[in-house]
């Protein structure tokens, strides 16, 4: 059974190699010239202005949990797409329930104002 | 009427919850009326239950009453049943003949009391327990009834709780019981693991076939109701709680500390009475004890100021006798001597009591002197008490004791009986020397006072010459010597009859000039004792003085009450308090600190330093203390476990 | 493809909770500040509703593919929580009013901490308990932290959640190596695993290990108890109440489930692990105890103890020590939450007043609550004839009849010290005078109707626990 995945094995062995090999031979073959304005982080090539472990607003992660949450949500509604004509009746009622959940939350976390900005 | 056992328990429970919940709002004569209705309801009850009890034949007087099953789950099979035999019946009668004597007292003593709903709604509570401890058909009821006294004891010792000392008191009694609870557990779970149920029926007729006699598991089992007897019974080591108890009202000193709760080892020890005739070691232990503790604490009592505290050790020595008498096999005098206690000892607390009252709080007998004129009553009464309980023939005191010393000198246990006679004499001095110091000799009284001195109402007077009636008259009912005159032998007897060897040969057992002779000479030792005292205290009071001053070292250890509690607070309280805030507490007193100075306390310092730092408050290492907790189960499994 | 049958009888009182917190939910964004009032009518509705679900009986069943009990025991559990939950709510309603903290949303998380707590006593499959133990966990997170203006309140919240996302790691490393070793999560599947087959021994101990620590964790056994003082102090009054019943009953029930079902065919004296957590709980909570002079750390310290005298039924692991934690812990139940309410009372408005000094007095001011206090006080300490003591005594047998003599000693031992600590309240309430004048404390309805259920078990389960031991001795019936 396994073997099946031999070629998805050697591919990604391959892939893994070629990527270690250029950064490994870069350096080992490669001039090393360091300076001060090179060993800066870049940053479109100006100089840095802020230090770059800078705070974000809590509102960025709010957001991003929410997402996360609904983007999950798109997730399982693909593979029961996929067999939608066989679960019948039943899975639709399912999954109608699990959005209805999520659809709750939704509510709330709108009414709430997570979704507002300021 | 045998069903009616339940509503002779359940009656002062009724007034309790009556007084408790509404006492406040109800008018003051409502509160006594309720309060003496049920006790008294529940005497009559007890009395006609009793007579029942008597009409039975001989050898079938028991009445099981189940009333419901209690705890019902596998192998553990309680149910609530109430058992009237001959032993509980005569436990039945004092508790409830004599605590409603002394509700009938609380009701002029407690008269100016603000809150006296309240403590009559504790006194109903105190009876109710005691009933269910004597009555209780199993030992986990009479287990409920022995916590509920305890529970009780406390409330009504800290009655008073304006004065630290009578707060001290109350958790003194709360704790040192339990500890005695502590055995008391232990041995009712072991009777469980041997005889598969708690019913004494149930026990003690599977007695012989289950237990070895004389073998480890009776003589553990014995042991551990022993420790639970001494808590409640003030015997050594467990005793100091009592004399502290005298902080509550004088009628609690009477009731609990008297009468009816301190006695409740002895009951013990007699409805066990077959375990303990099974174990020999026990025996000879219980013995030791109650007569140790009979002159340890009649020596305390020669030179104690204070009146109740006269009393409190002198009971404390009285049960020590009892005891004795249990340990040398005697139940029957053990218990005789139970009910003439209660009456006469009843008695002289309620006659301190009603003293304290007259002089308006004043408890130290070297303030008082002369009150013979001011309260007659109070004085004749005080004194026929102090008669029986230094045993001069006829008052009640002399026969019971006498039977308890007759029996451990026939048991062979000689120097027992010795050191008995000796405190016998000892408790006559220190009870005169209490009496005269009271009632004789010249005034000492504060002229304030003197003016406000009365003989007490009648509410209170009555129930002290009904107690001192019963303690002239309560000895007559075993009369030694006459065959057949021994009544409360012939009614008792039955219940000790199984397996006891000793009770049954009591009365045939040793000879009329022996059993004369020791009377005379207990007499005669009472009757020193008292000459002594009146010597000491009335004759010649400067002799007294001069042999204090010539044993000053004695005196002074003595009236210390040997360090005993001084020994207990270094030795137990002080440890225990000192760890505990040592290990646990964050704050460090840095007195306590400077206080350790030996090796022990800075390993404790050590371990707190340890703990502290673990219970630090820090997330990280209350992770690190689980993964070390981990990797130690973790290790020991793997390496250490198989 | 077989479709799972949907056993809803199963999980209709989870279904009917969670219907209600969602309600709940609404009512929190969408009513105005006056509706609020209804707040915990409405999660009190939902106890109701779900409490009728709950006790109606059920054929002994296992659904969902093996992976949902629907038996007696769960029963018992789920009626437990709810009547927890029911008591919590009654406790909270003045409560959060003071505080500003009556939202729908604090009763919405009461209510699905409850479902979580329900899906881990029927769960008879390492996944689904975990799954449970994490919707309580999350939930109760945020409920420590609900009062957000109080630092403590904070503080509680943080270190439960990190503490608890470390022992949740524990959890499931020690579910993944019983796995690994059996090749199944579900309990039955392990248990035949354990019993047939020839599982690596070492890994399964580990695993076992692993998931004790992480159970250990929430029921707060010692050593792994640090975290409760601080989060039972810092969390709001009646928070702490719900935390210290419920969940510890649902961790407890996952244990007996998890041990007597499925490790208990394991080749290692695993009740030895439990002898000696158990004996260290007892101990440690009661010596701390001692000392505290704050009445809600104090209780938590309690509590902690009383776990551990749980624990001792649970090493008896015998029927009769089963049946036992589960009396003890519904006994617990009543006595403790009716505590915490009286508790909640004294403290005031923003928690001011949890010093047991602030006891004093009590007997004069509320004489009533004082006795309520008394009688649950004494309970907890278990003197007899209040329910405690039936609890404790029942608990003590079992582990006498499995011979754990030296577990005996140290619970009675520990029983005795305990008293005293409890006393301290009595003291407080009826023998100090009240050294400050304050205004009178009033009792709530909730309040009045949460003390006399719980003064009515107390009694009940006291004098005549009859009907309630056949429950607790049924509730084994299906295993």
């Amino acid at each position: 059974m396994l073997n099946q995945y031999v070629p998805v094995f050697v591919m990604t062995l391959a892939a893994c190699g070629t990527a270690v090999a250029m950064i490994v031979l870069t350096s080992l073959i490669g001039p090393k010239k360091e300076f001060d304005d090179k060993m800066e982080p870049f940053e479109c090539g100006v100089s840095p202005v802020a230090d770059p472990k800078a705070r974000f607003s809590v509102r960025f992660y709010i957001i991003a949990m929410l997402f996360i949450l609904f983007d999950i949500e798109a997730v399982f509604l693909f593979p029961w797409a996929v067999v939608f004509r066989e679960l019948g009746m039943f899975g639709f009622v399912e999954m109608m329930v699990f959005l209805g959940v999520l659809g709750v939350g939704l509510v709330y976390v709108w009414k709430k104002g997570a979704l507002e900005w300021e | 009427m045998g069903g009616m056992l339940w509503l002779i328990v359940l009656l002062p429970l009724m007034g309790a919850a009556v007084n408790g919940f509404f006492g406040k709002n109800l008018p003051k004569p409502a509160v006594y009326a309720v309060a003496l209705g049920s006790t008294g309801l529940s005497f009559a009850l007890a009395v006609l239950a009793f007579m029942e009890l008597v009409a039975m034949p001989a050898d079938a007087r028991v009445v099981n009453n189940v009333i419901y099953d209690w705890i019902t789950a596998g192998d553990l099979n309680v149910a609530v049943n109430f058992l009237l035999d001959p032993l509980s019946g005569l436990w039945m009668l004092v508790v409830t003949g004599v605590g409603f004597l002394i509700h009938v007292y609380s009701v002029g003593y407690m008269s100016h009391d603000r809150t006296f709903w309240k403590f009559f709604s504790y006194l109903n509570l105190f009876m109710f327990s005691m009933l269910m401890l004597v009555l209780g058909g199993n030992f986990l009821l009479m287990f409920i009834g022995w916590e509920g006294v305890g529970l009780c004891s406390y409330l009504l010792i800290g009655y008073d709780y304006h004065r630290t000392a009578a707060a001290v008191a109350g958790k003194k009694a709360f704790v040192m019981n339990r500890i005695g609870d502590f055995g008391f557990i232990l041995a009712i779970m072991l009777i469980f693991v041997v005889f598969g149920t708690l019913d004494y029926h149930g026990v003690f007729s599977q007695a012989h076939e289950k237990l070895v006699a004389g073998g480890t598991v009776v003589t553990a089992i014995t042991l551990l109701l022993f420790l639970g007897a001494t808590g409640k019974s003030a015997q050594i080591p467990l005793y100091t709680w009592l004399p502290d108890a005298m902080e509550g009202p004088t009628p609690v000193s009477a009731l609990i500390h008297a009468a009816t709760m301190v006695t409740a080892g002895v009951y013990m020890l007699c409805r066990t009475s077959i375990l303990f005739n099974m174990a020999p070691f026990t025996m000879t232990v219980v013995a030791v004890i109650g007569c140790a503790t009979a002159v340890f604490a009649a020596t305390i009592g020669l030179f104690q100021k204070d009146i109740k505290r006269v009393l409190a050790y002198s009971t404390v020595s009285q049960l020590g006798y009892m005891f004795m008498a249990c340990g040398v096999g005697a139940y029957v005098a053990a218990a005789f001597h139970v009910m003439t206690h209660a009456f006469f000892k009843a008695c002289l607390f309620l006659g301190s009591g009603s003293v304290i009252h007259s002089m308006g709080g004043e408890q130290n007998m070297e303030k008082m002197g002369a009150l013979k004129k001011h309260m007659p009553q109070t004085y004749w009464t005080f004194l026929i008490s102090t008669l029986a309980i230094a045993g001069i023939f006829p008052f009640a005191g002399f026969f019971s004791k006498d039977e308890i010393l007759a029996e451990t000198f026939g048991s062979g246990h000689t120097a027992l009986w010795v050191i008995a006679t000796v405190a016998a004499g000892v408790t006559a001095f220190y009870m005169f020397r209490a009496v005269f110091l009271t009632f004789h000799g010249k005034s000492r009284v504060d002229h304030e006072v003197e003016h406000h001195l009365h003989e007490s109402p009648y509410v209170m007077t009555l129930p002290l010459i009904i107690l001192a009636f019963l303690a002239t008259v309560g000895g007559f009912l075993g009369i030694p010597i006459i065959e057949g005159a021994n009544v409360l032998h012939n009614f008792l007897g039955p219940v000790f009859a199984q397996g006891a060897e000793h009770a049954a040969e009591h009365g045939g057992g040793h000879s009329l000039e022996l059993e004369l002779g020791l009377m005379g000479l207990s007499l005669g030792v009472a009757i020193t004792g008292i000459a002594l005292a009146y010597y000491f205290f009335l004759k010649n009071p400067a002799a007294a003085e001069r042999m204090q001053k010539s044993y000053q070292g004695i005196h002074t250890l003595v009236f210390n009450k040997y360090y005993i509690d001084e020994l207990y607070d270094w030795l137990f309280t002080r440890p225990i308090v000192r760890a505990s805030r040592e290990i646990l507490h964050k704050i460090v007193d840095v007195q306590i600190i400077d206080g350790l100075v030996n090796g022990v306390a800075s390993f404790f310092m050590g371990l707190s330093s340890v703990a502290r730092r673990l219970q630090s408050g820090l997330i990280r290492d209350y992770a690190l203390t689980m993964a070390v907790a981990f990797v130690l189960l973790a290790g020991f499994y793997l390496w250490g476990g198989r | 493809m077989v479709l799972p049958i949907v056993d809803f009888g199963a999980v209709a009182p989870e279904l009917a909770l969670t219907v209600f917190a969602c309600l709940l939910l609404f009512a929190g964004v969408f009513l105005k500040e006056n509706g609020r009032a209804v707040n915990p009518w409405l999660a009190l509705a939902g106890v109701l509703v779900a409490s009728a679900y709950a006790a109606c009986p059920a054929e002994p069943h296992v659904s969902f593919s093996g992976m949902y009990a629907a038996d007696r025991f769960t029963q018992f559990f789920k009626l437990m929580f709810l009547l927890g939950t029911g008591l919590t709510i009654l406790i909270s309603a003045k409560y959060s009013d003071d505080e500003r903290i009556n939202h729908g949303e604090y009763y919405a998380l009461l209510l699905f901490a409850t479902v979580g707590m329900m899906i881990m006593a029927a769960g008879s499959d390492m996944i689904v308990i975990f799954l449970g133990l994490e919707l309580l966990s999350i939930s109760l997170y945020a409920l420590a932290g609900y009062t957000r203006m109080r630092a403590e309140s904070n503080e509680a919240a943080l270190k439960y959640f990190l503490l608890g996302g470390f022992a949740a790691g524990f959890l499931l490393y020690g579910m993944a190596l019983i796995y690994g070793s059996t090749g199944h999560t579900g309990l039955f599947g392990i248990a035949k695993a354990v019993s047939h087959g020839s599982p690596n021994y070492t890994l399964l101990t580990i695993g076992s290990i692993l998931l004790l620590v992480g159970l250990g964790f929430k029921v707060a056994a010692v050593p792994f108890h640090q975290w409760t003082p601080d989060v039972y102090q810092g969390s709001p009054v009646p928070v702490t109440a719900f935390m210290s019943a419920g969940p510890k009953a649902a961790v407890l029930a996952v244990m007996i489930r998890v041990f007597e079902q499925s490790v208990a065919f394991m080749n290692v004296d695993w009740t030895a692990w439990i002898t000696v957590l158990a004996v260290m709980t007892m101990t440690v909570g009661n010596i701390a105890a001692l000392v505290q002079t704050d009445a809600k750390r104090m209780l938590a310290f309690s509590s902690i103890s009383h776990a551990g005298y749980a624990m001792v039924g649970l090493a008896a692991a015998n029927k009769g020590g089963i049946s036992a934690v589960l009396l003890y812990m519904l006994v617990y139940t009543f006595m403790n939450i009716g505590a915490f309410g009286i508790l909640a009372l004294v403290a005031r408005k923003g928690e001011q007043r949890t010093r047991m000094a602030d006891f004093t007095g009590f007997a004069y001011t509320n004489p009533g609550l004082a006795v309520v206090m008394t009688i649950l006080v004494f309970s907890l300490a278990g003197i007899p004839p209040m329910a405690g003591f039936i609890a404790k005594f029942y608990i003590f047998m079992s582990a006498v009849e499995a011979g754990q003599y030296f577990l005996v000693f140290a619970a009675v031992v520990n029983s005795a010290i305990g008293i005293y600590y409890y006393l301290r309240f009595t003291v407080y309430m009826y023998m100090k005078d009240p050294a400050e004048q304050l205004p009178p404390l009033k009792a709530s309805v909730g309040l009045l109707l949460a003390l006399v259920i719980s003064l009515y078990g107390v009694l009940r389960l006291g004098v005549a626990p009859g009907p309630y031991l056949e429950m607790a001795a049924k509730a084994l019936l299906s295993f």
